[in-house]
């Protein structure tokens, strides 16, 4: 627990009861929470160590009320912090004693189909997979695919430029938006962005997805959708060293292929997989590549044959084939159930850096050493395509001094990866889990000139102000 | 002509840019100036161009990533990556033809201007690309943004936000692209005759096809004496073979589908890429127009009859238009407001462009919000302002 948070400003909460008042003069009665333990399932996100009671919540159903709600704290000096689903794993949902929670949860629909220009008109609180499901039957989806896609919503994937699996070909939730419906922090409502492949002026879209709430209150946004591909098949390798997989993987990019997706695995994380899966993962491996491909079958088969034949000049131990759709879902099973099978296990915390793909074994060997100085253990999946890690540090959540030990193997991992030429986070977003490590990734001028971005958003820093940026040293 | 500084180093380029920022002299950005006629006019005191600042700083083929200081030229570029096999995915134009401009673009100017060719639809534009930026803003700071890895979440992403900001926010100094495999071949399928309003629905069922389109293209009769819609496939060659098939099954109801393959393929699309259909006559003026695929035929019933030669590419999503009307600007833009598109004036005089709004006006509340941006980076108006539209 080393996060520091504000302190709370005592003048806001003197005035709590006409903060309200004021939040009941903007929305229906049901949709502003105030009760204790209604609030409570607001105060915090799925960064769950750290908790903070908001100071109440509004759950407006329009643009209209959002903007409402917006101009009525601009005007009474309250801080906002938005919130979608509150799966965030950096804490970016986190509320703040002296700050309104303002969810989108009742804006969840879809506005527009439209199939001819492969585009989707949706509220900001709609689920990302409740997207996809809307233009399935049409053979279509919407790319980004995060791990949580079942409960996340389109508002926190642009807050926080959400990614996923399938990213090495469809990119992530900026290569995937075309404009937004956004509140400024005075209730200002603006078109940015639209329904064309380009803008006129700066990308303005592009700052703000990503921009983890501190910009503006995202209420609609337009998607691209995409056809899928007539079939995908995925291919399971197990390898003695995670260095032959990573040599693997370069190899197949080397002969010009471009799976959809690679994934990879290491032993502790297999075996946690395998017990809670029954994927028929390979128990005698050290490393464990899911590579997949898509297309018609006999393209696939050329495909998979090539990726197989380079395989075997990398000393690949164990092949598996998905011979059919039930063994193709069986594989996913697995690497989709890591997360949640590893909480079976034990406490975890999820990390989220990016490294240069080059350096992972010297990376998995480090990460590896530091969680042991520890005295803890860890388990690796990740997207080895674009070197995407998200070791799971395991731990007991009860002990105190085991959580402080896995918080800070956790922000050593985080600095080898900024230290080899990788970053903080690569789909995770700051939060104020990455908060106070900004200094290692940015210098001071870096980080100061974001905030002159952010200011010309939100100058008195009333939107999800305890995130992302240091909590001093900030341009005022 | 104003005088011509080339800083060969950073440092260089800050020095130059505290000393000018001390006395308040505004400053033109550029690389080679390949695209200088682009924009409204701008009062400068003196040219500050990357072109010496040059060279490859890191390629990983295996990690498919390239860095390149801003000066260096595309095609120093594209040709390092050609030696394994990679290119830049989104075909970026070469606007020489067009603009009877000399010089080479470069790398610096391509990412200032966000230009991206006719298979953005598949793989991105420029800015999709672009990971990593590194620049000197008017402040005379260096600054990055993003890095060399493509999944890259951490602070505000800079990178989209000074991508295509026309030189007007800094002076790059080095950028970082994610790059891609070139494909093995290309089969361009043709259909001849079809009005606008077919060609986009074609190209939208090809597009809408689980057949992996990288490029869909629309020449009007005012090109070629008759319509030509064009559809690339690229990949391995057995598989862009089969889905040549597949597709041409799909498309049969709307007219047989030529295959056009190897050089006479490439040349098509270089055209497309470089809006080469529209080179020649200096008095017509060319927009490049933004809009919805489904809206564009409807567009054109609005604005076809200014058009001199006109042709579609990003599946109806591009529209380059060409006209001798001097005052097509009035007519375009009431168009664009009705339809949600938007016109950039690519080619014209320096008295037309002093005249009408090079790009398309911003709303009141966006307008603000960019000038904002500008004096974040620029908070003295030094470089290139005036370029976008008054103070930007």
């Amino acid at each position: 627990m080393t996060i520091a948070f504000p302190p709370p400003d005592e003048a806001i909460l003197a005035r709590r009861d006409a903060i309200i008042a004021g939040l009941r003069a903007c929305l229906p009665a049901d949709c502003v929470i105030e009760s204790e333990d209604e609030r409570r399932a607001f105060e915090t996100d799925a960064l769950t160590a750290y908790r903070k009671m908001p100071l109440a919540v509004a759950l407006p159903r329009t643009t209209q009320e959002v903007a409402a709600v917006m101009k009525f704290c601009h005007e009474a000096g309250v801080k906002v912090v938005a919130r979608g689903a509150g799966t965030s794993l950096s804490g970016g949902a986190i509320p703040q004693e002296d700050a309104v929670i303002l969810g989108l949860a009742k804006m969840s629909q879809v506005l527009d189909v439209n199939f001819a220009d492969r585009t989707m008109r949706v509220q900001a609180g709609i689920t990302n997979l409740a997207i996809s499901n809307a233009v399935m039957h049409e053979g279509f989806f919407y790319a980004p695919d995060p791990s949580s896609q079942l409960a996340c919503t389109i508002g926190g994937n642009i807050g926080m430029n959400s990614g996923g699996a399938h990213c090495l070909k469809y990119g992530v939730t900026t290569n995937n938006v075309l404009g937004v419906t956004m509140v400024l922090v005075d209730g200002t409502i603006v078109e940015i962005g639209g329904d064309a492949l380009d803008a006129p002026g700066y990308d303005l879209l592009g700052v703000i997805v990503g921009s983890e709430g501190q910009l503006g209150i995202v209420t609609e946004a337009t998607v691209r959708i995409l056809r899928a591909a007539e079939g995908a098949r995925p291919v399971l390798f197990g390898f003695d060293s995670s260095e032959k997989a990573g040599e693997c993987v370069a190899a197949i990019i080397a002969a010009g292929i471009v799976p959809v997706a690679m994934e990879f695995m290491d032993k502790p994380a297999v075996e946690i997989c395998e017990a809670f899966a029954h994927a028929g993962y390979p128990l005698d491996v050290e490393a464990l590549l899911i590579i997949e491909v898509e297309g018609s079958d006999a393209e696939m088969d050329a495909m998979l044959a090539r990726i197989v034949e380079i395989a075997k000049k990398h000393n690949v131990k164990t092949i598996r084939e998905s011979k059919s759709a039930l063994e193709t879902a069986l594989i996913w099973k697995g690497r989709k159930s890591a997360f949640g099978a590893t909480g079976r296990v034990a406490d975890y915390i999820c990390m989220d850096g990016t490294i240069p793909t080059g350096q992972l074994p010297y990376v998995l060997k480090r990460m590896d050493e530091i969680v042991k100085s520890y005295g803890l253990r860890v388990a690796n999946v990740f997207h080895a395509g674009d070197g995407n890690l998200h070791p799971l540090i395991l731990y007991n959540v009860n002990d105190p001094e085991e959580a402080r030990k896995a918080e800070a193997a956790g922000n050593d991992i985080l600095t080898l990866c900024v230290d080899v030429g990788g970053c903080l986070t690569g789909e995770h977003g700051v939060g104020i889990e990455k908060r106070d490590l900004m200094r290692h990734q940015f210098t001071e001028a870096e980080l100061h000139q974001q905030q002159r971005v952010r200011a010309v958003f939100d100058p008195h820093w009333l939107l999800n102000p305890a995130k992302v940026f240091p909590l001093d040293g900030r341009l005022a | 002509m104003s005088e011509i500084i080339t800083p060969k180093t950073e440092a260089d380029a800050i020095a130059f840019v505290t000393e000018a920022r001390a006395h308040k002299k505004p400053i033109r950005i550029e690389g080679q100036g390949t695209k200088n006629g682009i924009g409204r006019p701008q009062q400068d005191a003196v040219t500050l161009s990357s072109r010496a600042l040059t060279g490859i700083t890191l390629y990983e083929p295996a990690e498919m990533v390239i860095r390149a200081l801003s000066g260096t030229t595309v095609k120093e570029l594209e040709e390092t990556l050609a030696t394994k096999g990679q290119r830049l995915p989104f075909e970026p134009m070469d606007h020489r033809a067009l603009l009877s401009t000399t010089g080479e673009p470069t790398v610096g100017g391509m990412v200032a201007s966000n230009i991206s060719g006719p298979r953005r639809i598949m793989a991105g534009a420029c800015r999709d690309s672009l990971i990593g930026v590194r620049m000197v803003t008017g402040r005379g700071e260096a600054i990055s943004s993003g890095g060399r890895v493509m999944k890259n979440v951490t602070g505000l992403d800079l990178v989209k936000l000074t991508a295509g900001s026309w030189g007007t926010l800094g002076l790059f100094t080095e950028l970082t692209f994610k790059v891609l495999p070139i494909t093995e071949t290309s089969i361009t399928l043709m259909l001849h005759g079809l009005s606008p309003a077919r060609a986009v629905e074609v190209m939208a069922a090809a597009l809408g096809s689980p057949y992996e389109v990288s490029g869909a293209a629309h020449l009007s009769p005012s090109i070629d004496r008759v319509a030509k819609t064009l559809l690339r496939l690229e990949g391995f060659e057995a598989s862009v073979v089969y889905r040549a098939d597949a597709l041409s099954k799909i498309l049969a109801p709307f007219g047989a589908l030529d295959r056009v393959k190897g050089d006479a393929s490439e040349v098509l699309w270089r055209n497309v890429r470089d809006a080469r259909f529209l080179v020649g006559s200096e008095t017509e003026n060319v927009w490049r127009v933004s809009i919805a695929p489904s809206k564009a035929a409807a567009w054109l019933d609005k604005t076809g009859a200014l058009a001199s030669r006109w042709f579609m590419d990003w599946g109806g999503g591009l529209i380059w238009f060409a006209t001798h009307a001097p005052d097509a600007a009035t007519l375009l833009r009431q168009a664009n407001a009705e339809f949600k598109a938007h016109a950039t004036l690519i080619r014209a005089p320096l008295s037309v462009r002093a005249n009408v709004d090079v790009f398309e006006p911003q709303s009141d509340a966006i307008q603000k919000i960019s000038m904002g941006i500008k004096s974040a980076f620029d908070p003295d108006g030094l470089f290139n302002t005036g370029r976008m539209s008054a103070g930007l």
